[in-house]
């Protein structure tokens, strides 16, 4: 791990996938904290793999006819923005087949990308840095995007924590008191699109989900409020993917399937722990109540 | 509350309404007025109404047919000056939020809800805390507190605003008796600034506290809380021990000519529906 750091001063490509994984953490504790509390990590999901038909065809469009400008992340901005919109809209109207539409788009998006990518001649090999990510391929332009969804992100947080909060928390309630449930709540979906498309240059779409979720999960269990989580779990998904990098590094294996290993490997251990713990904690606490049943006769 | 509606606008007033959801009518021929500063308790059979009921109230559900005016206005209208106690917050034990977190909820919609709450709304929130003495649970993580701490945090919520009525979804399900009781007496002390109105299965209970008792079982025929609590319990619900087991077929007879008015029940029959 030594030689990463030694080589983090001689490689800039290693220090801009240093900076994409600790911008993409900002993002990913803040959103993925929403997500998990109003538990929408389906349609996470989905919009993840909506991407996927997003880039497939920005792609086809930029290679076969030629469309310079386009490049796939453009393709993969609109793809999560359409999804999170048509999920949104799908919510308004009451539609009590939600999860049908959410799984429909999850597989469409799969289902277009990969038509397109079939289309594309010499494409084939790229597939799986979007899959599983290629963040030592981050160039400056791709960092000044995530500083931008990040700013969003930070944007909309500080703006909107408080209704944000009482729309995860009790929806009905937030109505009541005149909050525009549908407005809020589709921003939380166009946030979530935002960010899957910056953690997908990270770790890729199959990965999205865990780096979501897992740190946000333990994260959880240390805090009392939600900015607490949000925190918490950005400072967690920072240490996460640097520690990815590094140990990915030497043995020059693939970046995004490591990180999401040891993200596995610490939710694992913290949830194991918290229930060690609380066992611990109940035998101490009926030990204590059989002491005093004992004291009594 | 304001003194000028205590004598003149009802807190409620229905004529004539219906609803249903998509089948047959949840409520049908419902006509009743509630006054300002009544204390009243909706009972009757699960699927009989009450809930929905609740939310025709908050404006939440539209009637189908008749009109429905709280303190003289249409829900929506009026929604600023309710105050409402869910029955149940189902979310995951594990959210991430304090007692003051919660009441605070209950200050949002004044304005554009961007930036952080103004001090005049942290104020109504410690206020609002102390009105149910719960203000040494502010900063206490909410799903670490009691059934009975909790709902104090909830009822809490719905005062921070300083509503003229307060509506409560089942405020005492799941407690303990001792707890019940403090609650009531929570809400009664409560009740001598703002009309309350909750929804309850114990007839037993809240006959001890409130003044007004609502039946709802399609229809809604309103009584004086004492004949509730004496005779009538027995002939609303046919000699039923346990109110809480009360079926659709046995509150029926409903008094639809009854005069509206102060220390009355309201009594609904008919209209089975699965859905509330």
């Amino acid at each position: 791990m030594g030689e990463f750091f030694q080589s983090l001063a001689a490689h800039s490509f290693l220090r801009n996938a240093l900076f994409a994984g600790l911008l993409a953490s900002v993002a990913c504790g803040v959103v993925g904290t929403w997500v998990v509390t109003r538990r929408i990590t389906v349609i996470a999901g989905s919009i993840a793999h909506a991407v996927l038909g997003g880039m497939g065809a920005a792609y086809y469009l930029r290679v076969v006819k030629h469309w310079e400008w386009l490049s796939p992340l453009h393709g993969a901005v609109a793809a999560a923005l359409l999804a999170a919109l048509a999920i949104g809209w799908m919510k308004s109207r009451g539609d009590e087949r939600e999860d049908t539409v959410i799984s429909a788009i999850w597989s469409i998006g799969i289902a277009i990308g990969v038509l397109f990518l079939f289309l594309t001649p010499g494409y084939k090999t790229d597939l799986m840095s979007y899959l599983f990510g290629n963040i030592v391929m981050v160039d400056a332009g791709a960092l000044r995007l995530l500083v931008i969804l990040d700013a969003i992100v930070l944007l909309a947080a500080a703006a909107f924590y408080n209704p944000l909060l009482a729309v995860c928390f009790d929806e009905e309630f937030a109505r009541l008191r005149g909050i525009n449930v549908q407005f809020f709540y589709t921003l939380l979906l166009c946030l979530t699109a935002l960010t899957i498309v910056t953690l997908i240059y990270v770790v890729g779409v199959v990965m999205v989900i865990a780096l979501i979720t897992l740190p946000v999960s333990v994260a959880g269990r240390f805090s009392r409020k939600l900015w607490q989580m949000m925190l918490l779990s950005a400072l967690l998904c920072g240490f996460l993917t640097t520690a990815g990098l590094a140990i990915s590094y030497q043995p020059d294996l693939p970046v995004g399937a490591t990180t999401i290993l040891l993200t596995a490997v610490v939710y694992a251990a913290v949830s194991l722990g918290a229930g060690l713990h609380q066992r611990m904690h109940r035998r101490a606490s009926t030990t204590a109540a059989a002491d005093r049943e004992g004291d009594k006769t | 509350m304001t003194a000028p509606d205590v004598t003149t606008v009802p807190a409620v007033s229905i004529r004539d309404l219906w609803f249903a959801y998509d089948g047959p009518p949840v409520l049908r021929e419902v006509s009743f007025d509630l006054a300002a500063g009544d204390f009243v308790s909706i009972i009757g059979p699960n699927g009989g109404g009450k809930t929905t009921l609740l939310k025709l109230l908050l404006g939440l559900l539209s009637p189908t047919r008749g009109s429905l005016r709280v303190f003289g206005r249409a829900p929506d209208a009026a929604r600023k000056r309710l105050g409402y106690m869910p029955q149940q917050i189902s979310l995951d034990t594990s959210f991430p939020v304090t007692a003051i977190d919660i009441v605070l909820m209950g200050r949002l919609g004044n304005g554009f809800p961007a930036g952080p709450f103004r001090r005049a709304d942290r104020e109504a929130a410690e206020t609002a805390l102390r009105d149910v003495e719960a203000h040494d649970l502010r900063n206490r993580g909410f799903f670490s507190l009691s059934g009975g701490q909790r709902q104090r945090i909830l009822i809490a919520r719905a005062l921070a605003s300083g509503p003229d009525l307060l509506l409560l979804d089942e405020p005492t399900a799941s407690l303990d008796p001792a707890v019940q009781d403090d609650l009531y007496e929570l809400l009664t002390r409560l009740n001598r600034r703002m009309t309350i109105m909750l929804v309850s299965h114990d007839i037993g209970v809240v006959s001890k506290h409130v003044r007004t008792v609502v039946c709802v079982s399609g229809q809604v025929a309103i009584h004086p809380v004492e004949a509730i609590s004496g005779e009538l319990a027995r002939v609303l619900f046919h000699g039923a021990e346990d109110v809480k087991l009360v079926r659709h077929d046995q509150c029926e007879g409903g008094h639809p000519g009854h005069p509206p008015g102060t220390r009355h029940a309201t009594h609904t029959t008919a209209g089975h529906s699965e859905r509330r």
